[in-house]
């Protein structure tokens, strides 16, 4: 009679089982149909948070392979021209912690820069159309080249191949246009005095620490 | 002449972070003149001891964190923890009690956290919590109200001396002692409401809600009424807590059975329940940020003030109910803000975020 | 009396007008210079339609709009164009910007202008056109241009004329109204005609202004009604910062909301402040720009404060004159009013379109805000909020930099009135915060703008250069096919001549040798892809013998070269003379370039070597891939190379940078000589420029130097000190 019960118990058991397996597996794939999120592939939208400006000084040969690596694993921290904005941005898509900036591959430039070439010291060689990535070069064999501006992404790879030196990188000139308030000095940022031993609380440390990045 | 570059506003308001905590310490003046008339001076040796306490802490925390002590010192805020805390222990606690409070109040709860503004616990209730936690016996002992007849006699608030030695040099309290109305009616077993009164000189000598705590809960009111018409918080936080309490009463009150939860007027004039409406749920930091947050913040304290008072281990349950709505108060904050002018319903943020 | 509703929040502060309404409405001496910014509004910068030394009469267009939504320019005075140049202006950032500069002649002459007082006759469009020429603007403070405003898609149903004037201490158009009441009623009337006469007329007006509002009861009450003007009602509502601002002002008259991203004439509803309308009056019915305008100047700095009818691009020390201002004891200088005014940087910054008023205060009157302590989440700040936002959550959020948070706490609805500031227990600059955040998400977007183009613009880039290696490939391939079948048919034709002499019988038969080489044709086609084919795979060894090739050569040539000058140097070490000099450069240069051939030479060698293999591997591949492939590997190097570079740089101390830079220059600087002497000899047109190359490089050089000098003077840790200094300042 025990006995019997016991098989029973174990049959009621494994019904249960099935029975709940059964009722959560369907659940659980209703729910990755119908609420399946819409959205571009990692790499593209991990693509849409790099700054674009194709310098290569990442080690890739551009953003979209660089993107492309991130997701197969590279490190998120290799993009200068983005900095830590990037870093962040990419952090927070990727839900990882930010790191710094691998200096690497360079440094965050302050401000934007675009390229200039001193026309009349120009010869007209073609070889800083062919090195940059984005066309934003005008001109022509042995007739003076320009930058169109408004298209330069500030990679700077046209720099290397002139053979006349004749291209500078100049900063973009801040207009009215687009000037904004800096935000002021928060409490803590006011106080933080200068001797950084005040690393007590974890929020005074990362205080600091922005403190630095911004100097 | 050199010209000063600010950002619009160039001109501010009367109001100062100091003048905000001045008005809370003034506001707890008449509850602190009850509970040293029907107490004794434990209630003032323990602000003092907490007070003492408190600075001397913000003070060293500072200093490790190199802010400038004066400056922060000003600003009353571990003044106002300290005050607070001293209120809510029991009179004629031993000393080290309310040092050991407050420095976990002082050092754990808020400065630990990011000081001033940043932390998320109410922190004298962290530091009555600790102490509840950590020595329940002398957080238990609260003397008999000076008045209440006991047995025939009435009973007497110790002397100045004999306050000092219970304090400081550990003498027994014991002599001194009574069961707070609120413990008296937890352990009321098997007698209808009416009866427990009669029976209990607690009730029978109080006009509502149990002899001297009835009095010293309306001081803290009329405390409240004064911060309130100061503007210092808006009535959300304190009419939502007892208003919470006062529902869950009414629907608990089973005519006065003898399995009865209490009747409002008890729950609204007993315990710390006046004290915690306008000087615990007030606490800005620690609360939620929109009015309807606030509203809802302090209902739900009310509701958990009372699910304790009535169903759980402890006689009273401020404490509690504040820290639990305090890990609350954010999740509120994203279901409650307020209808921005031009847009349609307030929503939640995350919907917003969707919507945009 | 209509029906006015609350808006939630506001302040109460201090109102400071009494100290300006002392007198009626003061001219101005005509100042020496006017400065007219070329963007005084909202919109594009106007174009400058004049040059310097030209001569100008007052009320005359010196700069054109540019665009729909931008405003012109006039002079405000006649005189000479002195300058047109960047000059600092009224702006919060205190920077320059385009600015035409009039040197007054004194005479005040006027350019030919006339209006007519019978507009009702005239239609919408030619009076909007005249108030769109004559440079009018929002007087109120935001300065958008009011000819863009009369112009909605929409049936407008009100027209609200803004009066309230809430900032503290302002009383310009409390005076103007007091005045001129009569004429800013004919502009209102004109405002209504271009609006096709809504059904309500509104004057908004608050109710700490007893005697505007007298003013404009009584010619109301004297006005003989119009047949099809519609009734103009004042109405007034209590005092409380910022009712005057549009959104506020239209919920307190018509109980409405604007839709958040919106605009008051999707309610049927415009807008438009008192002044303006005064201004709309003066250019169609007197045909006069928008040249002067009434600024209050106040404040405890000045003796004499008071409304001031002042010509647009006075320079504001000129003004402050007129008011009796006291440097001394003057300690901050705001235009517009103390709410949502801004600092002035110095006092030759001049008056504007929307400069409502000049605020100079005392000490004593605004105190430096202390420093700003923790928020302690009291909750004034919600309050007061006008726009009903949660602005300590902003503030959280704003610090923390969390922008999609911020945006979903409606960010963008923040009107920047300063209530929250105002009240602030802990003094926070709240709206700093939310200037900064929404500038910042501002350039986040404009960025993420710039990025997307960025990336199309790579995208065709990449596919150009692929089409163009296809195409390069494809023309390889039947450049190569023509010269094997070219081949193939000489040797076919070289063998039939043969056979043609061997036999005899073949020096008759020009048809078969014809026939033959027919036959031919087909054969040589599989012939040619067979040769393809072999040199397909023979290539590597060949280019591989080419290049042996070409190391050798250059080997020899480098020995030659080598020798020619070391006699040259021999044999002249005592008298040499220029051209020999000369030529020894020559020589040298030419030892150096093939120095450079033979490397290149070796390198490609060394590439080769270093890719067989996976040509080897991969023979099949089609030669598109392949070059693909090589370019990959070109590039693939290149990025060793950056990264090898970068991380030496990144292991570096500063001055080692400095000097691997200067190194890096050296080289250049040698490279561009040997270019240089090359084209000199050659008698290029280059030398010019290879000229300049050499001397810029030069000069870098030299900075170079002087920084590392410097460098090297300093020791590392007072450097590091230095650095510290100033991350403290």
């Amino acid at each position: 009679m025990t006995e019997m019960s016991s098989l029973e118990l174990l049959i009621t058991a494994v019904i249960a089982m099935v029975a709940l397996a059964t009722v959560f597996g369907l659940i659980l794939g209703y729910a990755a149909v119908s609420f399946k999120v819409e959205g571009n592939p990692l790499a593209e939208q991990i693509d849409a948070l790099l700054p674009q400006t194709q310098c290569g000084n990442c080690g890739y040969p551009g953003c979209k392979p660089y993107a492309q690596a991130i997701v197969d694993g590279e490190e998120i921290n290799k993009c200068p021209p983005g900095g830590q904005a990037t870093i962040d941005a990419l952090a927070s898509l990727l839900d990882v912690p930010a790191p710094e900036l691998d200096a690497e591959h360079g440094e965050e430039a302050e401000v934007k820069s675009v390229a200039y070439i001193r026309e009349d010291e120009c010869i007209g060689c073609t070889k800083c159309i062919q090195a940059c990535p984005v066309d934003a070069i005008l001109g022509a064999a042995k007739l003076m080249h320009t930058v169109i501006v408004d298209e330069c992404t500030g990679c700077d790879l046209c720099v290397e191949p002139c053979p006349v030196d004749c291209i500078d990188m100049l900063a973009v000139p801040a207009t009215l246009a687009d000037w904004h308030w800096q935000a002021p000095l928060t409490p803590a940022q006011h106080f933080a005095s200068d001797n950084s031993d005040a690393n007590l609380i974890a929020t005074d440390r990362s205080l600091d620490h922005s403190k630095d990045r911004v100097a | 002449m050199a010209l000063g570059r600010s950002s619009s506003p160039h001109a501010h308001g009367p109001r100062s972070t100091q003048w905000v905590m001045q008005q809370v310490l003034v506001a707890t003046v008449p509850g602190l003149i009850v509970l040293t008339s029907f107490f004794g001076i434990g209630t003032l040796l323990n602000i003092l001891i907490a007070s003492v306490t408190a600075l001397t802490c913000e003070a060293a925390v500072l200093k490790l964190r190199s802010r400038p002590i004066g400056f922060y010192l000003r600003d009353y805020s571990a003044l106002v923890t300290a005050v607070l805390l001293g209120l809510a222990l029991p009179p004629l606690a031993p000393w080290w009690l309310a040092v050991t409070g407050t420095a976990f109040a002082i050092i754990i709860a808020k400065h630990l956290y990011g000081g001033m503004g940043y932390n998320p616990f109410n922190p004298a209730m962290i530091g009555y919590v600790v102490l509840l936690i950590s020595f329940p016996l002398q957080m238990s002992a609260w003397v008999a109200p000076a008045g209440l007849l006991v047995d025939g006699a009435p009973a007497l608030a110790p002397d100045f001396i004999s306050s000092l030695q219970i304090v400081f040099t550990g003498n027994p309290i014991d002599g001194f002692t009574a069961a707070t109305p609120l413990d008296a009616f937890k352990h009321n077993s098997g007698l209808q409401v009416d009866q427990f009164y009669q029976q209990t000189p607690q009730f029978s000598q109080g006009r509502w809600a149990g002899f001297g705590w009835e009095w010293v809960n309306i001081a803290f009111l009329l405390g409240g009424i004064y911060l309130l018409a100061r503007k210092v918080f808006t009535w959300h936080a304190p009419v939502g807590m007892l208003a919470g309490l006062s529902v869950m009463a009414l629907f608990n009150y089973d005519g006065g059975s003898s399995a009865s939860n209490g009747s409002i007027i008890f729950h609204l004039l007993s315990g710390a329940t006046m004290f915690g409406a306008f000087f615990i749920v007030t606490d800005p930091v620690t609360s939620t940020a929109s009015n309807r947050g606030r509203l809802i913040y302090g209902a739900l304290i009310g509701v958990i003030v009372f699910l304790i008072r009535s169903w759980g281990n402890y006689p009273d349950a401020l404490a509690f109910a504040v820290l639990l709505m305090n890990f609350a108060a954010p999740f509120i904050d994203y279901y409650t803000p307020p209808r921005t002018y031009g847009h349609g319903k307030s929503g939640t943020i995350i919907h917003r975020s969707k919507e945009d | 009396m209509s029906k006015t509703w609350d808006i939630p929040g506001g302040i109460h502060p201090a109102e400071n007008k009494q100290l300006s309404l002392g007198g009626p409405i003061r001219a101005v001496p005509l100042p020496p210079t006017l400065i007219l910014p070329l963007s005084q509004h909202i919109g594009a910068p106007a174009t400058p339609v004049v040059g310097i030394g030209d001569k100008v009469l007052k009320g005359q267009m010196i700069a054109a709009a540019k665009g729909f939504v931008s405003a012109p320019v006039h002079a405000p005075s006649s005189g000479v164009i002195s300058a047109i140049e960047e000059r600092a202006v009224p702006h919060s950032s205190g920077m320059q910007a385009p600015c035409i500069v009039i040197a007054t002649d004194g005479d005040d002459s006027w350019i030919e202008h006339s209006g007519s007082a019978n507009y009702r006759e005239k239609p919408a469009d030619e009076l909007i056109a005249m108030i769109r020429d004559a440079g009018i603007t929002g007087l109120g403070g935001a300065g958008f241009p009011s000819a863009v405003k009369l112009q909605p898609r929409q049936t407008i149903t009100t027209l609200i004329i803004n009066a309230t004037e809430c900032e503290p201490y302002i009383t310009a158009d409390d005076q103007l109204i007091r005045q001129r009441a009569a004429d800013i009623l004919i502009g209102i009337d004109i405002l209504a005609h271009i609006l096709g006469d809504p059904e309500r007329v509104l004057i908004g007006i608050e109710d700490n202004k007893p005697e505007a509002q007298q003013a404009l009861a009584s010619v109301l009450a004297d006005k003989p009604v119009t047949e099809g003007s519609p009734a103009i009602e004042v109405v007034e509502f209590p005092t409380k910062y910022p009712s005057g601002g549009e959104k506020q002002l239209i919920q307190i008259l018509t109980g409405e909301e604007v839709p958040s991203g919106k605009l008051p004439a999707d309610l049927g509803i415009v807008c438009q402040n008192i002044g303006t309308s005064h201004a709309i009056y003066r250019a169609i019915c007197h045909g006069e720009p928008l040249i002067s305008r009434v600024t209050t100047v106040t404040g405890k700095a000045c003796d004499k404060p008071g409304n001031f009818d002042v010509l647009i691009g006075t320079p504001v020390e000129h003004l402050l004159t007129e008011a009796e201002f006291d440097d001394t004891c003057c300690s901050s200088l705001v235009m517009g009013g103390p709410m949502m005014g801004f600092t002035l940087p110095n006092q030759t910054v001049p008056i504007i379109k929307s400069s409502n008023c000049l605020l100079a205060t005392t000490a004593e009157e605004s105190p430096a805000p202390p420093p700003a302590q923790a928020c302690i989440r009291c909750g004034h700040c919600a309050e007061v909020c006008p726009a009903n936002l949660l602005p300590q959550q902003l503030y959280w959020h704003a610090q923390s930099k969390n922008y999609e948070r911020l945006e979903a706490h409606h960010l963008a609805d923040c009107i920047e009135c300063g209530a929250c500031s105002y009240v602030c227990p802990s003094s926070i600059p709240l709206v700093q915060y939310y200037r900064a955040a929404k500038g910042e998400i501002r350039l986040i977007g404009e960025e993420k703008r710039q990025s997307d183009r960025a990336r199309i613009r790579f995208e065709h880039h990449q596919a150009r250069i692929e089409q163009e290696e296809k195409e390069k490939a494809a023309k390889r391939e039947a450049r190569k096919l023509a010269a094997e079948a070219a081949k193939a048919k000489r040797e076919a034709e070289a063998k039939t001549a043969a056979n043609s002499e061997g036999t005899p019988e073949s020096t008759t038969h020009n048809t078969s040798a014809g026939s033959a080489a027919n036959d031919t044709g087909e054969f040589d086609i599989i012939q040619a892809a067979l040769a393809r084919v072999a040199a397909n795979k023979a290539s590597p060894q060949d280019q591989r013998k080419r290049f042996e090739r070409a190391i050798e050569t250059t080997a020899a040539r480098l020995a030659k070269t080598e020798q020619v000058l070391e006699e040259l140097s021999k044999d002249d070490s005592s008298e040499l003379n220029k051209e020999q000099l000369a030529h020894i450069d020559q020589q040298r240069a030419t030892v150096e370039q093939a120095r450079l051939r033979h490397q290149e030479a070796k390198n490609k060698l060394a590439a080769l070597d270093a890719e067989q293999p996976t040509a080897q591997k991969a023979p099949s591949e089609t030669p598109a891939a392949s070059s693909d492939d090589k370019s990959l590997d070109r590039a693939a190097t290149a990025i060793a190379r950056a990264q090898k570079n970068a991380a030496e740089q990144a292991l570096m101390s500063p001055q080692q940078k400095l000097k691997k830079q200067r190194d890096a220059l050296e080289k250049r600087l040698s490279k561009s000589q040997i270019r240089l002497t090359q084209a000199e000899s050659d008698g290029s047109e280059q030398i010019e420029a290879f000229a300049n190359a050499v001397a810029t490089l030069n000069e870098k050089l030299k900075a170079a130097d002087i920084e590392l000098a410097g460098f090297n003077q300093n020791s590392g840790p007072a450097k590091v000190q230095e650095n510290h200094r100033e991350e403290n300042s």
